[in-house]
């Protein structure tokens, strides 16, 4: 089952837009749903299918982000309001508690750049082939989106789907390459 | 502190120190388990200086290290340390128990609390990032294996900006660029370095003015390459094209007017002899005419040392090294303007 794209609970609502050959899915729960305005399968509510109707779809996300201003970080008290005002986060826990907020302002800031694939510490725990295979994917998916190849964007996205959905396993840095960098 | 001369990047010794004055690379790196500088209490910022003094300064490392407490230090030796590109105006003033750990050449330096809770840059004359990312990698790695950093595996090193998320590197350059400046050709250059997600600053960073035509290059893209990935297309790709440009511009210039340029410069050197009276700013402008001359070949007899040294000690703090610390005004003037005519006989 899809998760909610705010805070992972599993979604009921899903709302699928394609542009320019482009498919983005927007996934949201019960709760965050009904704080955006969205009217829930099964749960018609006359005045609120009559607002959605009129306002669109699109405003989905602008509620959303309007929703997102109120978040705040369980470790440090900081607002995502707070950090919109200040640019610096209050601590390394922020990074989750802000979710898709805070990914979707990284990845502009970062010229489209979602993963890491850089030097790791030595005890870090994590896949570094992964995430390198991840941010090497990412790279082939931006170019072929740019290039218009998008039966190749579409097939890249499913193996990055794939490997997203893959858990991080534990090992050692290894010097050969890995399978997705030989193959690819 | 050492003398001034015994700064590596004021030498002018390095590979294209004729256009690249010195280049830097700098890692922002936070501690696991503590909030960032800015949300941290003051017994939690004391926590992080008292662990970090004990690693910075611990025998085991190849690196020796020199701690200045700048929360106890005058604004003074602050500013100094600023001047020298040792710790930025953000940490000279911030109110947050802070600190720097130097290497005796200074050309690493360490600061703690500035943004983040480590902040470690090596220094070095010219352009030689490959040697310098090396060397900072090096020691990134021995600071790693005492305490455990703020990482994530999506990521990477987590910093209190987000701009500087992913690897936390920040390659950078101080360029001299005093002909693309003559022939209006430097915005051509701002601008195409904001396409490339390049930051273009001044002499001391960001909100800085270019002083002396010095423009500081940086990359603003942290996250989703590695750092030799960033590395050369900074350094093979970018760096080498504005170098050529300048180059090309210093060229037209010998070329095509020559005697303007000979003037320019020539009146520069007579300010700085003749001169009782000078600025900062005015000083500035003069020595890097001069530097122009002299690396074209126009000027005998004044080395590049001696010019790139001046640049700083015409800067206030250092001034007040020699001439007092309650030097200002006109005394500050004449002050400068003595040392320069001592520098250039």
């Amino acid at each position: 089952m899809k998760k909610c794209d705010l805070c992972n609970q599993p979604a009921v609502v899903h709302e699928t837009t394609v542009k320019s050959g482009i498919t983005q899915e927007i996934h949201l729960c019960a709760d965050c749903a009904n704080q955006a305005g969205v009217v829930i399968p099964g749960q018609p509510k006359p005045a609120e299918m009559l607002q959605h109707f009129v306002i669109g779809p699109g405003d989905v996300k602008k509620r959303a982000a309007s929703r997102g201003r109120r978040l705040s970080c369980t470790s440090c008290g900081m607002t995502f309001a707070e950090f919109r005002r200040n640019g610096t986060l209050g601590c390394a826990a922020c990074y989750e508690a802000f979710g898709k907020h805070l990914s979707a302002l990284i990845e502009r800031a970062q010229c489209g750049a979602t993963h890491h694939c850089g030097k790791s510490p030595h005890n870090a725990g994590t896949s570094i082939d992964r995430q390198a295979r991840i941010s090497k994917l990412m790279r082939e998916l931006n170019s072929a989106v740019a290039a218009e190849q998008y039966e190749r964007a579409a097939e890249l996205r499913d193996r990055l789907q794939d490997l997203e959905q893959e858990p991080p396993t534990l090992h050692t840095r290894s010097s050969q390459p890995s399978q997705e960098e030989r193959s690819v | 502190m050492q003398s001034t001369s015994g700064q590596p990047n004021l030498r002018g010794r390095g590979p294209d120190s004729d256009v690249v004055m010195s280049c830097r690379v700098r890692l922002a790196r936070n501690v696991a388990g503590f909030p960032f500088v800015n949300t941290a209490t003051s017994q939690q910022q004391d926590e992080l200086i008292h662990l970090l003094k004990n690693i910075l300064l611990n025998n085991d490392l190849d690196e020796k290290l020199h701690w200045v407490d700048l929360t106890q230090s005058s604004s003074r030796e602050r500013l100094l340390l600023v001047e020298r590109h040792l710790i930025s105006k953000q940490h000279a003033e911030s109110e947050a128990h802070r600190a720097v750990a130097l290497s005796r050449d200074e050309t690493l330096s360490v600061m703690i609390n500035e943004e983040d809770h480590l902040r470690m840059q090596v220094l070095a004359p010219g352009l030689q990032l490959e040697d310098v990312l090396t060397r900072i990698n090096e020691f990134d790695d021995l600071i790693e294996n005492r305490v455990d950093y703020a990482y994530d595996a999506r990521w990477g090193y987590l910093t209190a900006c987000p701009t500087n998320v992913g690897t936390g590197a920040r390659f950078s350059v101080m360029l001299h660029l005093p002909a693309l400046k003559i022939t209006n050709e430097i915005e051509r250059v701002r601008r195409a370095a904001k396409e490339l997600q390049l930051a273009v600053r001044g002499y001391y960073g960001e909100g800085s003015e270019s002083a002396g035509d010095f423009y500081q290059v940086s990359n603003q893209i942290t996250l989703g390459k590695t750092e030799p990935e960033i590395l050369g297309e900074f350094c093979e790709r970018i760096v080498p094209k504005i170098i050529d440009y300048e180059r090309h511009a210093r060229r037209l210039l010998l070329e095509q007017n020559l005697s303007h340029l000979d003037d320019r410069v020539h009146r520069a050197l007579g300010t700085l002899r003749a001169a009782r009276l000078i600025g900062a700013e005015e000083a500035m402008r003069m020595l890097s005419r001069l530097r122009l001359g002299v690396t074209l070949g126009r000027i005998d007899g004044i080395r590049l040392d001696t010019i790139n040294r001046l640049f700083l000690e015409v800067q206030p703090s250092h001034l007040q090294v020699h001439a007092g610390p309650g030097c200002a005004g006109n005394e500050l003037r004449e002050a400068r303007a003595s040392l320069i005519r001592s520098r250039l006989p």
